[in-house]
């Protein structure tokens, strides 16, 4: 028995993928639009890049289904009453990492705590000893000869799975294009591995290689050992930092969300209406451009928290709570961040309204919305990307910033900028806890590395000088 | 003086690699004597530009690459020159000068820097010493005030003046020969007549060589002496300027001085060759103007034609005439003449237009364009685009609106369609007032008359197929009640236009300029207009496109009943097309006429001025160019008195006092000069 939660965030990042998958379909028969997504996908950096961020999108997703488990019945009680915990498809997923958490830190593949405890020992007498972990090589009766072996034999079993994995999904991919192509299956086979296929299909595999190696690693191991140590209060760290991918996403994705509609519509509206609709839209934005962003967020956050504290009928659950407060930061920052995009596309509609076909559109007297829709809309999407695509990235970051400062997401919610921030503490004790940041870093890294790089391809893809060029 | 100068040799350059490489230069070969003019002539995309590029080792990087052949220059091989070596001579020994003024000056950069950062490369020259060579060279091409001018930005000059001080730069490594790649191509006739006695004066003072690169046969028969046709990356004919305006041989030559525009074609269509340059990344089997040449025949397609060269007779000009085509093989016998007759040619293509009531009635129309100044944006002054202009124009007429660029041609077209607003003045269609119609009434009205723009690439929205953009307009005014209908009236307007209905589906990047301009030609008609403002409607395309267009336009006319107000600089179109021409100055007319009256007897001294101005290509460069001095004045500050005193060599002190007065000449015939004052009384 379950009961689904529809938290807010999950709610938009559903209908930003529906809106997605739509534009897709829409673009689907047009061939200006095709054109440059497929010189995207023939760049072997692109789709390497796009394996790690559909990767990390699915991770995303996954974690957005949420729902509350049913108590167990008690005797005499009618209702079914449902746990606190909002728990995700990916928690399910990740299982015992979620559940097995231990006293306090230890490092990775580590059996033993990473602090000294003082336990009573069997004739009476008190020891300072690092004591064995709960969950963390617990099968183990001598770690310090057994372990080695231990995880070399996971680690083998996890490379057989990986590479059975890759060689089906070769397989698949083989039996996939070759009735596309119109060839037998070997031949298809051969143009993968040779990379002479349009798409780089082969560069596509092997970026998912390490990725099904990855994941068959932590299905082997975690079970058995905490892959990246435990925290503070023993929770593990890979399972925080798996779960702090979808608040990344969330902040990247849905503040442009909020964005765009301020930047496109008002952008456009001063630059081809001019004369005082301009006048107000550009004083607005370079009022809201002088106050500095971070003070406003924080402004806005410490709000949230007053109004959410005052009001603790309206939300049901910890996670709605946290939840708000995110959805919440995601206006700020949306709202902070318009104006840049703002002025560019209110540059590039002042060009465009001078255009002849715009003109001849007047001559024929279209309709004003019209010539706003048909004319000057689809030739100001390229810049629409290229600055979404752009601005992803920057937005991962500031979540981390801010939430450093302390005015990011809430404290309960797992994000890369809430690890780092306590990592401060962790990287000033001695001895020195160090992989709660590593893990952290090296996640957020990949996944704005990714962004980055895919984020140059479209631009060059959309470029029309570059384009010229080709 | 015949000492050669230059030798190339076989000269090949390829750009790209693999299946897409295309040969913009394959085997060219001429000479260029001291001192002499050496004129490439052909259409867009001939690989005219290319081979000046390839002559100074600048072809694009990292595509471009020269595959054979050699260049010398004084009998130094350039080709194998190192980079260093190269530099020396770029600027030194070969200067260049491109088409447009505008973006070849460095915009931060006073023109005095830039002139003596190229005497500094060359000549060694720094401080006071440059600065006087500076104020020389400045003086030498004729901008006056030269040590004046030395701080100045580039900004500050117009177009001719840039154009000036490119050349300037140019010469201030006293070059043996001058590259000018289209030099008056952006300029206005009046510029252009000045710019081109400038090449001319200092060619004869410094003894250099100029090869000419241009499109324009006007110009090569002013300033050429020896002239070398490109087609498709090939030499196709190459003669002295007497032999190839008397008796040119290649096909294509023929063709080119057969679709100009002139006031002798009026009466019929002009020739145009048909199709366009073949592309270039192919392996040719034949000639290469085989398949747009009406005397081709089987050998021309199997076989590629050789290079013949005539000698010349005794007592001609100096110099061979050579052509590329079979028809000039002694070995061969050309099937007989059998030019095809042009099926229209015969028929008269203009019947007298018959006077119709007056269509669209102009009085006193004014577009000001406010200049906003300060924090306030207080106005401080006016741009008077246009100052009172009145025309009329009946039904099925057309009238030419003359001027050059900045006189408010284009301003006035779009103030009557009303995309502007009018500060004055009265535009009447039908007896309607338009500058009093809500936006609502105006909208409905609009389909009675449309505009058709100068450049064939922006004026239609890359991201909508042909048919979207035919729609539109039919959409806009509820012209055909559903779908289908839209769709077949379509492609009945492609057909009309020339077009095959099949590319409906298709995006405006596939097409070529000429036939985009056809599919505005299609979607202004879509809607049924009765007057259709053609605004510079040929100026970006070739002259054998641009006979296609001028064809079509008329036989749209004739057809239809359509009037045209034909907006243009290019005096030759105007003697072609129009019944009546209005010559306009600094926002204002200052003649009107039928179109022989304006042209063959011009009265106002600047409609003078623009008709001595126009090269001519009938091989006499004898006839006298009535000069401007310098260049038109600002409409935001007009001269005081008659707006053309400045420039005028017959002005009088009146002129300076007051705006001349409108005088009747004829019942047809209007001019606004003091000089005809005088005369009337």
């Amino acid at each position: 028995m379950i009961q689904h939660v529809f938290l807010w965030t999950d709610t938009l990042i559903f209908i930003l993928l529906v809106a997605v998958l739509g534009f897709a379909w829409f673009a689907r028969n047009k061939e200006h639009l095709r054109a440059p997504w497929r010189e995207v996908v023939r760049s072997r950096m692109a789709v390497a890049s796009l394996v790690v961020l559909s990767i990390y999108t699915i991770t995303g997703l996954l974690d957005s289904v949420h729902f509350r488990k049913a108590l167990p019945t008690q005797e005499g009680q009618q209702e079914v009453q449902y746990s606190g915990d909002v728990l995700s498809v990916l928690d399910t997923l990740l299982g015992p990492m979620r559940t097995q958490d231990e006293k306090t830190y230890s490092a990775p593949f580590a059996a033993y705590l990473y602090a000294r405890e003082t336990v009573t020992g069997a004739d009476g007498e008190k020891l300072r000893i690092f004591p064995r972990l709960e969950y963390g090589g617990a099968g183990l009766t001598d770690p310090a000869t057994q372990k080695g072996a231990d995880i070399a034999r996971r680690t083998v079993t996890a490379l057989a799975e990986a590479v059975a994995v890759l060689l089906l999904l070769y397989g698949m991919l083989g039996l996939r294009l070759a009735s596309k192509w119109r060839q037998s299956w070997m031949s298809a086979l051969g143009a993968i591995a040779k990379g002479t296929s349009d798409v780089p299909w082969r560069t596509a595999l092997l970026t998912l290689g390490v990725f099904v190696l990855l994941i068959a690693l932590v299905v082997n191991l975690s079970g058995a050992y905490h892959l990246l140590g435990t925290d503070k209060v023993g929770q593990d760290v890979l399972y925080q930092t798996i779960k702090s991918i979808r608040t990344g996403l969330v902040i990247g994705t849905l503040t442009t969300l909020v964005m765009l509609p301020f930047a496109v519509f008002l952008g456009m509206m001063a630059g081809y209406f001019r004369g005082w609709v301009d006048d107000v839209i550009q004083y607005i934005y370079t009022t809201l451009n002088s106050i500095p962003g971070v003070l406003l967020i924080a402004a806005a956050v410490m709000m949230m928290q007053v109004y959410v504290a005052n009001h603790p009928e309206l939300f049901e659950t910890m996670a709605e709570r946290a939840d708000i407060r995110l959805l919440f930061l995601v206006l700020i920052l949306g709202i902070t961040s318009w104006t840049g995009l703002c002025r560019l596309l209110r540059g590039e509609t002042l060009k465009l309204r001078e255009l002849d076909y715009v003109q001849a559109a007047d001559a024929f007297g279209v309709a004003k919305s019209s010539i706003l829709v048909r004319h000057l809309l689809p030739n100001l999407m390229h810049l629409v990307m290229i600055a979404v695509v752009l601005d992803f990235s920057g937005l991962v970051l500031a979540e981390a910033v801010l939430s450093y400062v302390g005015v990011g997401v809430d404290p309960t919610t797992q994000s890369w900028g809430n690890m780092i921030n306590r990592a401060r503490l962790e990287m000033a004790r001695e001895p020195m806890v160090w992989w709660s940041l590593l893990a952290s870093f090296s996640f957020m890294f990949t996944l704005v590395l990714a962004a980055n790089l895919f984020s140059d391809v479209v631009r060059d893809a959309f470029d029309p000088r570059l384009r010229a060029q080709r | 003086m015949s000492e050669t100068l230059l030798q190339v040799k076989e000269l090949s350059v390829r750009i790209g690699t693999g299946d897409s490489a295309i040969r913009p230069v394959d085997a060219v070969s001429f000479e260029i004597r001291r001192g002499e003019t050496f004129a490439l002539l052909g259409e867009s995309g001939c690989g005219k530009s290319m081979t000046a590029l390839a002559l100074l080792r600048l072809l694009p990087q990292p595509a471009g690459e020269i595959v054979g052949g050699s260049v010398r220059l004084s009998g130094e091989e350039l080709l194998s020159l190192p980079e260093n070596g190269m530099r020396a001579v770029r600027g030194g020994r070969i200067a260049m000068i491109f088409q447009e003024p505008m973006t070849s000056l460095n915009p931060v950069m006073t023109i005095g820097d830039q002139i003596s950062e190229s005497l500094e490369q060359h000549k060694g020259l720094r401080g006071a010493q440059a600065r006087r060579r500076v104020v020389e060279l400045l003086d030498d091409v004729g901008i006056p005030d030269a040590a004046h001018r030395y701080g100045e930005y580039p900004h500050q000059l117009s177009g001719g003046m840039k154009q000036r001080v490119m050349i300037a730069i140019a010469l201030a490594g006293d070059p043996d020969l001058l590259i000018a790649d289209e030099p008056t191509t952006a300029l206005d006739v009046t510029i252009q007549a000045q710019v081109l006695e400038l090449i001319r004066n200092l060619q004869k003072k410094h003894g250099m060589a100029v090869l000419l690169i241009t499109h324009d046969l006007g110009v090569v028969s002013e300033m050429a002496d020896r002239i070398a046709v490109m087609y498709a990356g090939q030499l196709v004919e190459q003669a002295p300027r007497k032999l190839f305006f008397g008796q040119a041989q290649h096909p294509y030559s023929h063709k080119l001085f057969a679709a100009l525009p002139d006031a002798s074609k009026r009466e019929e269509r002009l020739t145009v060759i048909p199709g366009t340059v073949p592309l270039l990344n192919q392996t040719f089997y034949g000639c290469r103007f085989a398949d747009r040449c009406e005397r081709a025949w089987d050998i021309c397609r199997g076989q590629v034609p050789d290079w013949f060269e005539t000698s010349p007779e005794k007592g001609e000009a100096p110099g061979v005439q050579g052509v590329r085509c079979h028809l000039a093989d002694p070995t061969l016998s050309a099937p007989t003449d059998r030019t095809v007759v042009d099926d229209t040619a015969a028929q008269p293509a203009r019947t007298a237009p018959a006077p119709q009531n007056v269509l669209l009635e102009v009085d006193g129309l004014k577009v000001h364009f406010p200049i906003h100044k300060g924090l306030f944006k207080r106005v401080v002054g006016q741009v008077r685009a246009v100052d009172g202009v009145s025309m009329s124009i009946a039904g099925g007429q057309t009238l030419a609106l003359v001027g050059e660029s900045g006189c408010g041609k284009t301003t006035v077209g779009k103030g009557i369609l009303q995309l502007l607003k009018t500060t004055a003045g009265s535009v009447r269609f039908k007896s309607v007032e338009l500058t009093r119609l809500t936006s609502k009434a105006l909208r409905s009205r609009r389909s009675d008359f449309q505009i058709i723009f100068q450049d064939p690439y922006s004026s239609m929205n890359p991201r909508m197929s042909v048919v979207d953009i035919i729609e539109e307009g039919m959409i806009a005014q509820r012209i055909g009640s559903n779908a289908q209908q839209r769709r077949h009236r379509a492609q009945d307007l492609l057909r009309q236009v020339g077009l095959r209905p099949e590319h409906i589906h298709h995006y405006p990047h596939e097409f070529s300029g000429g036939q985009r301009q056809r599919i505005c030609i299609a979607r202004a008609l879509a809607v049924n207009p009765q007057l259709i403002i053609c605004d510079e409607p040929t100026s970006a395309l070739d002259v054998s496109v641009q006979a296609q267009i001028l064809n079509l336009l008329q036989d749209l006319q004739r057809e239809l009943g359509l009037s045209f107000l034909f907006i243009t600089h290019d005096l030759s179109v105007v003697s072609y097309i129009a019944d009546r021409v209005a010559v306009m100055y600094l926002g204002r007319i200052v003649e009107e006429g039928d179109v022989n009256e304006v042209l063959e007897d011009p009265k106002h001294p600047y409609t003078q001025a623009l008709l001595s101005a126009v090269p001519r290509i009938d091989g006499e460069s004898e006839r006298k160019v009535i000069r401007l001095e310098g260049d038109l004045p600002s409409p935001s500050n007009p001269p005081q008195g008659c707006h053309f005193h400045p420039r005028c060599r017959q002005a009088r002190p009146e002129c300076r006092k007051s705006y001349p007065k409108v005088t009747r000449l004829s019942e047809t015939r209007l001019v606004r000069c003091h000089l005809m004052d005088s005369q009337v009384k």
